[in-house]
């Protein structure tokens, strides 16, 4: 187990996030430390995504803070420094390639336009990214011609390519088999400790909360705050909140509603 | 921060040995951001010593695989001038790291998007099934448009009439302010410049007389034809092209739906609706255009300028360009719905549609247009 006590590269204060008019958080505030993998969790709704959106400015807050490294974030008057771009990979929920572009030359996009190096030397990079998200020999593929899971490494290899500090991911296994998103879970854990990446992971598998998290948030819809913060699996069995063992034990809030009229077979005799 | 501005992050100790070999120990990190900085000291230490063996130290060195890669580059300039470069001291993880990296057997990799070019032969065979199979679409496309319409001239509830109302709102009101701007504008300059010439003759009156003959047979039906084509056409190549790659025509299908009854028909049925009563807008507006010009410019009253529309303008005109105006609408809308369902594969394919919806539709209206005017000539 990695130590927890690491410095803090990613701080929230106070931060207040909105859905359009709707407030979906309210004042709230954690901390990432370095090198770990911090998953935040909640059911679908709560705001999980719009949260990531937060940490990595594509939204702007109406108050309270978000600091990576100790700079701030787009505030109102001022974007997302640049050297504070670069310093995070995002993996969007739909991997987001850019559909005109194969495979390489997404991941050749930012390594050719930050890296300065010559042509060849950013091809060979470009074919050891796709390696190590075991995408060799897909290069020349486009998008439309290769697999939603596929899509999702080619995603990752692209997040990846400048080797940034820290990694967002938005439910990376979300709509894949169990075989795939077992191999991302894999995947993850492996880039997180051979590079030492910081990870932020958005995602609602409990299969891949338990495989990978080393702490996780669990935002609720109701109370539009943090109920829980900590190791899944001491929370599955410890929690004293109702909302958060359900959660981890799969259990439904109520009764399922009868919408459908059970059928009774008549009496036989 | 800029590079520039920051210390680097490492330090180049060089040691040349009486054989004409160089040893370079790399203090420091060889990462990402110094990965370009590296590749250009080395170079100059190349070229500067020209050696013959290249001695690497990197028992000081912490690498990516930035750093790895330029390691690479610099092997591959020795060797092109028949040199070679050696590797040594390095640490266990920076051992580990060149070893996943194949650095020992790797040779260079080949370039992206190496596609091969096809034997003319072949490209043009392949062009020309693409011909074929486009071809076949479009017959199939129109073949299914008219038998939607058999269908809902026998059956009338299976017209969709909200999304056909709602297809004329946008194709027709909200376009009327652009078509009658432009109409309008129209007018005024065609008065303008025959009224150049014929106020030599001190032909003033007939201004009233061209500007409508014009507007209503030929003017009116194409300048209107055009605009709807470049708002609505486009419009519906995009939404039907981007229903397509999100796979909603697929949805509608296997809910059995039939897609052209359920998303051209309406267009269809609208476009042929209200383009005409924007070509009879865009006529009016033309004509108030000239007048504006008649009597500002030319001491026409309006009630001579309206009396000579009147009396050059017959019924037949105005029929002939209402006409026209129908078969350009459904021009318009059938190009504009084939593009659409035509869309193949992602986003840039949507934006090629709208294109291509609005160059081929204006191309056939200027074809239909001249197909009218030879019809015209041999009919009467």
């Amino acid at each position: 187990m990695k130590s927890r006590a690491g410095t803090p590269v990613i701080e929230v204060e106070q931060l207040t996030a909105s859905y359009g008019e709707d407030t979906i958080l309210r004042d709230i505030s954690f901390s990432v430390h370095e090198g770990e993998i911090f998953v935040i969790l909640g059911e679908s709704g709560s705001g999980k995504s719009t949260l990531m959106k937060y940490m990595v400015g594509l939204l702007v807050p109406r108050s309270g803070r978000v600091r990576i490294d100790g700079e701030e974030l787009s505030s109102p008057s001022r974007e997302v420094p640049e050297e504070v771009r670069r310093k995070i990979g995002i993996l969007f929920q739909s991997a987001a390639l850019i559909g005109s572009m194969t495979v390489g030359e997404n991941v050749a996009l930012p390594l050719a336009a930050y890296s300065g190096l010559p042509g060849n030397v950013v091809t060979n990079l470009v074919n050891w990214k796709l390696e190590l998200v075991g995408l060799q020999g897909y290069a020349d593929h486009l998008p439309s011609e290769i697999s939603g899971g596929m899509k999702k490494r080619a995603g990752l290899a692209r997040a990846l390519a400048l080797n940034p500090k820290i990694l967002f991911l938005d439910e990376p296994s979300a709509g894949l088999d169990p075989v795939t998103a077992a191999e991302i879970d894999e995947l993850i854990l492996q880039i997180n400790h051979s590079l030492g990446t910081t990870m932020v992971i958005v995602t609602h598998e409990l299969d891949s909360i338990y495989r990978v998290a080393d702490r996780v948030i669990m935002l609720d819809r109701a109370t539009q705050n943090i109920i829980a913060e900590g190791d899944p699996r001491q929370l599955k069995k410890e929690s004293g909140n109702e909302t958060v063992r359900r959660f981890f034990n799969r259990e439904p809030r109520t009764e399922a509603p009868t919408l459908i009229p059970r059928h009774r077979p008549a009496a036989s005799s | 921060m800029d590079r520039d501005s920051v210390a680097p992050a490492f330090k180049l100790e060089v040691e040349p040995t009486g054989s004409g070999d160089v040893r370079v120990r790399i203090c420091g990190r060889a990462d990402r951001e110094a990965a370009a900085a590296l590749l250009a000291d080395m170079t100059s230490i190349i070229k500067n010593h020209n050696p013959h063996e290249l001695w690497l130290d990197l028992s000081q060195a912490s690498l990516d695989d930035f750093g790895v890669f330029v390691l690479f580059e610099i092997r591959k300039r020795m060797r092109a001038m028949d040199g070679s470069m050696v590797v040594s001291s390095a640490s266990n993880s920076v051992h580990g790291l060149l070893d996943r990296m194949h650095f020992d057997t790797s040779a260079d990799s080949r370039p992206l998007r190496e596609r091969k070019r096809e034997p003319w032969m072949t490209r043009l065979g392949e062009a020309s099934l693409k011909v074929l199979h486009t071809t076949n679409h479009t017959v199939s496309f129109v073949g299914s448009v008219v038998l939607c319409f058999l269908e809902v001239a026998r059956r009338p509830g299976a017209l969709r009439r909200g999304d056909t109302l709602v297809q004329m709102e946008k194709t027709g009101a909200d376009a009327l302010p652009i078509v009658g701007l432009i109409s309008f504008l129209l007018g005024l300059i065609m008065a303008f410049m025959s009224s150049v010439q014929l106020e030599q003759f001190g032909a003033n009156i007939y201004v009233a007389s061209l500007v409508s003959l014009a507007m209503a047979s030929e003017l009116g039906p194409i300048m209107t034809a055009i605009v709807v084509a470049g708002r609505s056409g486009s419009a519906y190549a995009a939404e039907i092209g981007a229903m397509r790659i999100s796979e909603e025509i697929d949805a509608l299908y296997t809910m059995g739906f039939n897609p052209t009854l359920f998303l051209a028909v309406p267009r269809v049925i609208a476009c042929a609706v209200v383009v005409p009563l924007l070509t009879i807008f865009s006529v009016m507006f033309a004509i108030s255009g000239g007048l504006v010009l008649g009597v500002l410019m030319l001491d026409l009253t309006p009630a001579s300028y309206m009396a000579q529309t009147i009396k050059s303008l017959t019924l037949f005109e105005v029929f002939w360009g209402i006409s026209k105006s129908i078969v350009f609408a459904v021009l318009i809308a059938v190009v504009g719905c084939l593009r659409g369902f035509q869309v193949r594969g992602g986003a840039s394919a949507v934006g090629n549609a709208a294109t291509s919806a609005v160059v081929s539709s204006i191309f056939l209206i200027i074809l239909f247009d001249s197909i009218f005017a030879i019809v015209r000539t041999y009919w009467t």
